[in-house]
């Protein structure tokens, strides 16, 4: 509850300053995907130009990548979403034995550091003999991204309720018919923001990935390496706001499908 | 009601719903089975393959690992070189997290408190968007605004604090070349990319704090410092541990931010990637990846006693 006295002057300096600290950092990339300088992180930049997106258009390093990002995204946001639904739905349903052990498994993939999951994964191959492929980074992905589909699902669960699916079963409906036409409806909005921002957990993931790709490089792999090893500076920074506008569209769609719901998408990342 | 007392049973769909019905727990058990089993499956699974391996040891000479249980592994996490690295790692996710809910604080209790309306929105998405961006991106900006030649260089000689900021970099352990290659540097990346997962808890707790409660304390005489540390802080306890728990754990784990930033020592985490990777040891990797889950499963335990997950 907003309290109505005016908030002293430091808290708002410190309010403002606090925000301003978490945005302004992000706007340098945008600049600096214009800079002529090539060589390094010159300020300010010597002079402007947008040939660092033609460049990097005609990278063929950098679609390859790019593909397998999306493609991983693709796969491991549409698991997610079954598994996570389901889940939901499960955990909606009733009270039963081991319910709190099961809420905890979804949450644990992501409330350890990723380099817990990395390494087991990792472990877990090793000792399989499992070899790196598309296949043991989705599993990966898939995973982390449940939980973020089960939040989204699990509180619409609960504002639905139980009387919508009484009365569509009084009305003569089964059980397949009430999921198609009373559950879906209104799980639909909660799917879809939830399948967006786990699709861009996804594409954006880089720890897990770097345990679990092998030799393969997903975007985010790509950067690092461009991080680490630096070759045409600017082109790196272009290809960061690609990574950053296809993580941020996703996000600010899923907040506007889901607000004014109960809880808002995102609130537990 | 049964499937066929009200209704025909017209097809295998109804006989389900009707199965379904006369056994509820049924229907439960089949939508929670498939997420299971591959949480089950393949997370747990994982887990267990990780405590499997750190028992296992290498042999020394062949570089094979040997498939005995030992705990000569985890001994060897107590050699000088490799314990400095768990203190480093501790000490750095400690300083993240106390200055974490420091630079926190305004935004929570200004958004809980005093943002209406709109400005609800304006804070909502304002702590939201920064979460959930790229991460690699925001690391990359870092190294960009930290870089020797970089913004910070330019502001600091810009209004004539350049002997400071070198003075800042001469500093012994802290200091480095620039700061994009000093602990400074990694420290405020670490504060950076974490310091959302702070907000939202200490937010939703602040939230909570009745305002009778602050006006009982003005009324009782105490002045604004008076009710801040004895009345709101005590309240806000809850919030602040749930997102030190972030905090911790993930400064612990995070192995990106002090390759790409900081000087060339190593952290708990890029020590686990480089001995999986070139040096083929999964066993003391695996051993090095336990640390940060023991270490979190301590402060969960606390946290717990405290009533820090009221508040999740």
């Amino acid at each position: 509850m907003p309290s109505d006295a005016r908030p002293p002057l430091g808290l708002t300096l410190g309010a403002i300053a606090g925000l301003a600290f978490l945005h302004l950092p992000i706007l340098i990339i945008f600049l600096y995907a214009f800079t002529t300088e090539e060589r390094s992180y010159q300020f300010p930049p010597p002079g402007l130009t947008t040939e660092w997106f033609g460049v990097a258009w005609n990278r063929a390093d950098i679609w390859p990548p790019l593909y397998l990002s999306l493609r991983v995204a693709a796969i491991s946001s549409a698991m997610a979403l079954v598994l996570g639904t389901l889940c939901a739905a499960a955990m909606a349903r009733a009270k039963f034995f081991g319910r709190d052990t099961v809420s905890l498994l979804v949450v644990l993939p992501i409330a350890l550091p990723g380099i817990i999951t990395g390494m087991s994964l990792r472990s877990a191959f090793a000792i399989g003999e499992i070899p790196f492929s598309t296949f043991t980074i989705v599993l990966g992905h898939a995973t982390f991204c449940i939980v973020i589909v089960y939040n989204n699902a699990v509180a619409r669960f609960r504002r639905l309720g139980p009387s919508m699916l009484e009365a569509s079963a009084d009305l003569g409906a089964n059980s397949f018919q009430t999921f198609r036409h009373v559950i879906l409806p209104n799980l639909g909005s909660a799917l879809l923001a939830g399948g967006m921002l786990a699709f861009a957990l996804s594409f954006d993931e880089v720890i897990v990935t770097t345990f679990t790709a092998g030799q393969q490089s997903t975007l985010p792999i790509w950067m690092l390496n461009e991080l680490v090893r630096p070759r045409q500076r600017p082109v790196t920074n272009v290809v960061a706001i690609v990574v950053f506008v296809a993580t941020f569209l996703p996000i600010l769609a899923a907040y506007y499908l889901t607000r004014g719901a109960e809880e808002t998408a995102g609130g537990g990342k | 009601m049964t499937g066929t007392a009200a209704h025909p049973a017209r097809g295998p769909g109804d006989r389900l719903t009707g199965l379904f019905w006369r056994r509820p727990k049924l229907l439960t058990a089949l939508l929670i089975a498939p997420p299971l089993l591959w949480l089950g499956v393949v997370y747990v699974g994982s887990l267990v393959a990780l405590l499997i391996q750190s028992f296992y040891s290498i042999d020394r000479f062949s570089g094979i690992v040997v498939k005995e249980f030992t705990l000569r592994t985890y001994a060897e996490l107590l050699i000088p070189s490799n314990f400095d690295v768990i203190v480093r790692t501790v000490t750095m996710a400690a300083a993240v997290t106390l200055a974490s809910v420091v630079v926190a604080f305004p935004v929570a209790f200004f958004a809980a408190r005093h943002a209406k309306g709109r400005w609800k929105a304006v804070f909502y998405l304002g702590i939201m968007l920064p979460l959930w961006s790229s991460y690699l991106v925001k690391v990359y900006a870092w190294k960009l605004i930290l870089a020797k030649e970089g913004i910070v260089t330019w502001a600091a000689e810009g209004i004539g604090a350049g002997n400071l900021l070198n003075a800042v970099l001469a500093l012994p352990v802290i200091g480095g070349n620039s700061l994009s290659t000093s602990y400074i540097g990694t420290f405020l990346v670490f504060l950076y990319v974490w310091l959302p997962y702070m907000i939202l808890p200490m937010q939703a707790s602040l939230e909570r704090v009745p305002t009778s409660m602050l006006e009982a304390s003005a009324d009782l005489g105490a002045g604004g410092w008076r009710t801040f540390r004895s009345v709101i802080l005590p309240l806000a306890l809850p919030g602040v541990i749930a997102g030190s728990i972030f905090t911790f754990s993930l400064t612990l784990g995070d192995y990106i931010i002090p390759q790409i930033i900081g000087s060339s020592r190593f952290f708990i985490g890029q020590t686990v990637y480089s001995l999986q990777g070139t040096a083929g040891n999964i066993p003391l990797a695996a051993a090095f990846a336990v640390v940060p889950i023991a270490i979190m499963l301590v402060y969960l335990t606390v946290a717990r006693k405290m009533g820090a997950f009221d508040a999740l």
